[in-house]
């Protein structure tokens, strides 16, 4: 399978196998006009296998939504066909509205209008809490 | 410091200052009774309580403040639908300081958000009530005349109750401690607990299930209800309830200077009998509430 490099753009690269389609549902790349390519299951040296997003355009990015997802991400940033700027995205030290919280005790259960924060309660494991009530998030 | 939310919030520093002011009210109350003077405090209870609102209200008034609030939801504009934020500042404009009690977890941070004037979490559900921690570390300041080289068994569910969480979150900050946890398996103290608090500052604990066996090494007992709902069957509960229960019998083989805290209400937990043993510190637990919120109304309203 061929999929052209893009000469202009955005490449999202060591995506764990699987999770393009999340990332890819995350920054509402649905939304955009450019050419988007989604390669599955790519070979890697690294990690066995990768998914791979190629934006075909300059687009804001939450990197810190990357890191969330998983901070072996890498995002290279093309201009005129080479590689420009590569970033290695951090665990966000808190999140909003990226993702809900289930607990039904929680105040964002019935007060609508509030946004949805977690916040990194252990760095070393990964694990975000809400920060309203500390019910820790869940994939 | 703004606000309490949560007793994770505060310093070491902080919380012993805040005991120690609390001793200098118990000793001069009279110096105090005036430093609220044309200060108001609004007491929005969304669910009812006895012993934090009236805590709450004894100690603005002994303050020489004033009081304003409502003791439940139905009779505010929460039943309107109005959401704790709008409800907030509304309140912030008659009042300078607010205590929230709510049943959905993390509404006082929410209510903390929205307005410039301090606000005390009086309890969200079963998640924090810092009031009450720090009523616990008054208590056991006075019972004991120490915070560290304590053993502390916390008795009955350990599993739902915050009141143990919040103790040993915040007591974990002192040294040489020791926790005995005395639950049946159902009722254990949670995971999360165990891991990042107590195994996370290497404080030795064990878990066991016989409160006579335990009861001989402690320097403090703290009780909590065992809830016939939380188990599985009415089998075991019947086979568990007298297990958690303290009688004068079980006291016979704990130490002459043990102190017996409980958060109250108890139910039947500890024995009527146990009332007039000079052990039986959760009355005089009681009365250190009202002393500790007086010195934490102090200390956000910075008089």
């Amino acid at each position: 399978m061929i999929i052209g490099s893009i000469t202009e753009g955005l490449v999202i690269d060591h995506i764990p196998a699987g999770k393009a389609m999340k990332i890819y549902e995350y920054l509402k790349l649905e939304d955009l006009d450019c050419q988007v390519a989604m390669i599955r299951n790519a070979s890697s040296e690294k990690y066995g296998r990768k998914d791979i997003l190629k934006i075909a355009s300059h687009i804001p990015l939450d990197y810190d939504l990357l890191g969330y997802i998983d901070p072996h991400i890498t995002v290279n940033v093309i201009h005129d066909g080479v590689r420009s700027e590569k970033y290695h995205p951090q665990l966000p030290k808190r999140m909003t509205d990226v993702i809900r919280c289930k607990n039904p005790r929680c105040i964002t259960s019935i007060e609508q209008e509030l946004p949805h924060v977690f916040r990194l309660s252990d760095e070393e494991q990964g694990i975000y809490r809400c920060l309203y009530c500390d019910t820790r998030a869940k994939e | 410091m703004k606000d309490l939310i949560d007793i994770r919030e505060l310093s070491t520093s902080e919380i012993n200052q805040l005991i120690e002011v609390a001793k200098e009210i118990i000793d001069n109350p009279l110096d105090f009774a005036e430093r609220c003077k044309h200060k108001k405090l609004a007491t929005l209870f969304y669910e009812p309580s006895t012993r934090t609102r009236l805590s709450f209200e004894a100690a603005m008034y002994d303050l020489g403040g004033q009081v304003i609030g409502f003791s439940e939801a139905g009779s505010s504009s929460a039943a309107k639908g109005e959401s704790v934020a709008d409800t907030a500042k509304t309140v912030e404009c008659f009042a300078d300081i607010i205590a929230m009690r709510h049943p959905k977890e993390g509404a006082p941070l929410v209510a903390s958000q929205a307005v410039n004037i301090p606000v005390i979490n009086a309890g969200d559900g079963g998640h924090h009530h810092p009031t009450q921690t720090l009523t616990d570390l008054l208590t056991i300041a006075r019972e004991k005349g120490r915070l560290d080289n304590l053993t502390i068994g916390c008795c009955g569910d350990l599993k739902f109750g915050r009141t143990v969480h919040s103790l040993i979150a915040a007591m974990s900050r002192y040294a040489n401690l020791k926790f005995v946890l005395i639950s049946p398996d159902e009722l254990r103290v949670p995971e999360h607990v165990r891991t990042e608090i107590l195994e996370k500052d290497k404080i030795p604990y064990e878990e066991v299930h016989s409160l006579e066996e335990a009861i001989p090494k402690l320097d403090i007992l703290y009780m909590t209800r065992v809830q016939k709902e939380r188990f599985f069957n009415e089998a075991d509960y019947i086979r568990l309830k007298d297990s958690y229960i303290l009688s004068p019998e079980k006291l016979r083989q704990a130490k002459d200077d043990l102190s017996i805290m409980h958060p109250l209400p108890r139910v039947n937990e500890i024995s009527t009998a146990i009332d007039s043993d000079p052990r039986a510190a959760y009355f005089r637990q009681v009365k250190n509430g009202k002393f500790i919120r007086m010195a934490l109304i102090l200390k956000l309203l910075e008089v």
